[in-house]
């Protein structure tokens, strides 16, 4: 058995129990007196600032009175109306930058209301209790392709399925679930619940998953929109940016999504290897997950090193926390100029960085970190545009998720406009789900 | 810090805080604990005559309304007088007081509507060296149903029969206990006043059903799936209260005639209140039975220092003070005009107020797209509901307009000179101003 002193890349330094302890739910679920003293704090603000700063808004304060007068079931409910993956925002959402931050408690007392935690009260409470809670209204006869299993795709094909039309989704992975099943940290979806959202998701009927296909490998967008009414592409973004530092491909350097994705989908996380010195280069979510599981695997010293300042930061303050609280080191103003190592990794070498008020720059001095892994959480890029037009790096959009091409719709992280969280890509699947339905119905 | 002793119909108590008949006095030992804790005074909970005593139920006795976080708002029960015997209740009062002769020992009395049962209770009372009586006319529950409690204070003529045996068969002082269970609370005070008695206590509990279990189809607290109406107390009884002893306090018949201020207390604050409305001194029941006999530290500090703060040296002082300003409604001042005023450094933007005033008043609030929330004075009629679901205390206020300034809402200068609706020209049986 190894320990967090155990020199290079070693499996097993935390022992199983102590592994399951820190991989176990972030935020444990509300019990229900916790529920009930936590939802007995919302106003019942009229038209409450929580709902404008939700991306799918939800009825926030209707359903916390629902919690309140003891119906978690109806509460459910009034969340997935609008959000049909609100289990897995209540886990994922960075609430502190949203709803929270918008509570009128938290103007009031720097306590908001738990929204987040509510909502996970709720819903697990309806989706442990009945079986799906939406019916499908009449066959329309309409077929719809869905790219990509991820949260657009799928809160997209489940409004389609809803309204009568008949969906199938593509997705390049063995599983659907999208960055839910693969890009987030364990301890905010334990006990495989990505898995059974899906499954329970699926359970409106009409809806056929084919994984292990990709967009350009077996089925293209041309061939789509030939065999289909309608497309939507929620595919993600499938590529990594590369650091452009010497020594970039030495053994110990990857990507901090594979990384992740990798311990997502371990079946046992004591065998999982981990370096005793792990830095992790970027500054937002991915970073923070990657650095935190890092350490809860047992890294003896991990660094994110962040080209600029803790405010130009993407993760947010509560994640920033969070790393700290795990004894993770949040370096700042310090950018990768040089990987080190005969084969594999030893050292990183960083040049810190300054911002004048005309760019960023390098004051020439250099800083050099021990690294047996290097995590690279710099970005991703679209890697499948289908041919359509792009805004900057993104596929454009207007309206609810209209491509350049007529019949083709986007949204998520694939596609322009909106924060890349799972929140607003749900938001963007639903949208672009009424505006096909209204399409195809011939009602636009 | 002032001096909270207090003299109430000459039975001296170090504050004016005293336990109400009810569960927390039924026994030695609880009584005890409360002058421990610092209460100023017991009443015991009731006495019934020689013989078996009641029973009760062998299931839950109360029921509970809430508020926000489970704060117990108001509590209902269905408890009979005391269960114990009466010769062991006796010998506890006379063992407590002997220990205790500083604090106040009332003990609560409801026997049988003769003569006889009341002259050959009373001696025995008497015994113990407790300092005077409770008539308990006001128990609306199983003891009505036997010609007792309610059953007596719902019948002026009762009251005052009932009270005149006792001041003739005890020498010391004899409150009477009313129900609130009645529409006129005026008539049984002047009969018990009429039969002698020294003070009226009030309220008892008020006829209550607190929820209904829609599982069972029960009553709440159910008993074997059926419930009975028991006695509401606590917070939620408050206003019922002070409006009942403000009635007694100016009504020129009872006028003067002392009064122990009892429903729903639960802070130095509602006892203030209950004072100045007419009180001579307080009893509490149900903030008792839900924090403990410590709350009463809480009601001693607080008074003791707001009455220091308003310059107050003695409780007496405090005694009526509001009651000339209880009046009818028809000598409120209508040339009175104040208007609504949202401060924006407090305003937590939760736009309460404004679904308040839009849904259900006079549209007087606007809302802009920042969530600004302001008084529009054209249509404010200052009806305070804002103020009242505002989470913020003291974040929006009534303020006053000055004579001379122009009401935007009636488009009329605000008058300096007192005007009633007696006088107002709308008013069919207007009088003439003199």
């Amino acid at each position: 058995m190894s320990s967090p002193m155990t020199p290079g890349i070693a499996a097993a330094r935390l022992p199983a129990e102590i592994l399951g302890e820190n991989f176990g739910d972030l935020h444990a679920p509300f019990t229900p007196h916790e529920a009930a003293v936590a939802a007995d704090r919302c106003y019942f603000c009229h038209d409450a600032p929580c709902v404008t700063a939700c991306p799918t808004n939800i009825d926030i304060p209707l359903f916390i009175r629902q919690i309140s007068t003891g119906t978690p079931e109806a509460a459910g409910k009034t969340i997935f109306d609008q959000n049909i993956l609100g289990g897995m925002c209540a886990r994922v959402c960075p609430t502190e930058d949203l709803c929270e931050q918008a509570c009128v408690r938290e103007m009031a007392e720097g306590k908001p209301v738990e929204i987040g935690r509510l909502q996970r009260h709720a819903t697990d409470t309806l989706m442990a209790k009945q079986r799906h809670p939406y019916d499908r209204a009449p066959e329309t006869g309409k077929k719809v392709a869905v790219v990509g299993a991820g949260p657009a795709g799928l809160a997209c094909a489940h409004r389609l399925a809803m309204h009568g039309h008949d969906v199938t989704i593509y997705d390049a992975e063995a599983k659907a679930g999208g960055l839910n099943e693969f890009g987030i940290a364990a301890y905010k979806s334990t006990d495989d619940f990505a898995a059974r959202e899906v499954d329970w998701l699926l359970g409106i009927g009409g809806i056929t998953v084919q994984t292990g296909v990709r967009l350009g490998e077996g089925i293209s967008l041309g061939g789509l929109t030939e065999s289909y009414d309608a497309v939507f592409l929620g595919v993600g973004l499938g590529g990594v940016n590369v650091l452009g530092s010497a020594g970039e491909d030495k053994d110990g350097v990857r990507n901090a999504v594979d990384f992740i994705k990798e311990l997502r989908q371990a079946s046992d996380l004591a065998a999982l290897p981990i370096g005793r010195d792990v830095v992790v280069i970027g500054g937002g979510m991915t970073a923070v997950d990657a650095a935190v599981q890092s350490k809860l695997l047992g890294a003896q010293n991990v660094t994110i090193a962040y080209r600029r300042g803790r405010e130009a930061m993407s993760a947010s303050t509560y994640e920033q926390d969070l790393a700290a609280s795990k004894g993770v080191r949040l370096m700042f103003n310090a950018q990768p100029v040089a990987i080190h190592g005969n084969g594999a990794v030893r050292e990183i070498e960083l040049e810190y960085t300054t911002d004048d008020g005309s760019g960023l720059k390098g004051t020439g001095e250099t800083v050099r970190l021990p690294a047996d892994q290097v995590f690279k959480a710099i970005g991703q890029t679209l890697t499948t545009d289908g041919g359509l037009a792009l805004a900057g790096r993104k596929i454009a959009v207007t309206g609810a998720g209209r491509t350049s091409q007529a019949g083709v719709w986007a949204g998520g992280d694939c596609a322009s406009g909106g924060d890349d969280l799972t929140v607003t890509a749900v938001a963007e699947g639903r949208d672009a789900a009424m505006d096909i339905h209204a399409t195809l119905m011939g009602s636009n | 810090m002032a001096d909270l002793t207090t003299n109430f119909l000459g039975i001296k108590s170090p504050n004016p805080f005293w336990l109400a008949s009810a569960p927390p006095t039924d026994k030695e030992y609880n009584v005890r604990r409360a002058f421990e804790a610092g209460w100023g005074g017991v009443v015991w909970k009731t006495l019934g005559a020689e013989g078996p005593p009641v029973v009760n139920v062998n299931g839950p006795r109360y029921g509970a309304i809430y508020g926000a976080d489970r704060r117990l708002l108001g509590l209902n029960n269905i408890e009979l007088i005391t269960d114990r015997p009466l010769e062991v209740n006796l010998e506890e009062i006379t063992r407590v007081k002997a220990d205790y002769p500083d604090r106040a020992m009332i003990v609560s009395i409801m026997v049988p509507c003769e003569e006889q049962a009341w002259k050959d209770i009373l001696p025995r009372v008497a015994a113990t060296g407790a300092d005077g009586i409770e008539l308990n006319f006001g128990c609306p529950h199983g003891m009505s149903e036997r010609g007792m409690g309610a059953a007596v204070g719902q019948v002026p003529e009762y009251i005052e029969m009932v009270t005149r045996w006792c001041k003739q068969y005890y020498d010391k002082p004899v409150i009477v206990k009313l129900t609130p269970n009645i529409t006129d609370v005026r008539k049984p005070a002047a009969a018990a006043m009429r039969g002698g008695a020294d003070a009226v206590s009030l309220i008892n509990t008020i006829n209550s059903i607190t929820s209904v279990n829609l599982d069972t189809m029960s009553p709440e607290p159910s008993i074997d799936g059926k419930g009975s109406h028991g006695g509401y107390c606590g917070p939620a009884v408050k206003p019922i209260a002070m409006s009942m002893v403000s009635e007694i306090a100016r009504n020129p018949e009872t006028r003067g005639l002392p009064i122990s201020g009892i429903g729903g207390i639960t802070t130095w604050r509602d006892a203030a209140e209950f004072i100045s409305l007419g009180a001579g001194n307080v009893q509490v029941c149900t903030a008792a039975m839900t924090y403990g006999f410590k709350i009463v530290q809480e009601m001693i500090s607080g008074l003791s220092q707001w009455m220091d703060e308003k310059g107050y040296t003695s409780v007496e002082e405090v005694v009526g003070r509001a009651v000339p300003n209880v009046t009818d409604w028809q000598y409120l001042n209508l040339n009175y005009v104040a208007k609504a005023k949202i401060n924006q450094d407090d305003c937590i933007k939760c736009g309460r107020c404004y679904a308040a005033c839009e849904d259900t008043s006079h549209q007087a609030i606007a809302m802009s797209a920042d969530r600004t929330f302001s008084v529009i004075d054209a249509e404010c009629v200052a009806c305070n509901l804002c103020v009242d679901v505002c989470p913020v205390e003291n974040c929006i206020t009534m303020e006053a307009m000055q004579p001379g300034e122009v009401d935007p809402r009636t488009g009329k200068v605000v008058q300096k000179e007192y005007a009633n609706w007696t006088t107002h020209p709308n008013n069919p049986g207007a009088v003439a101003a003199e």
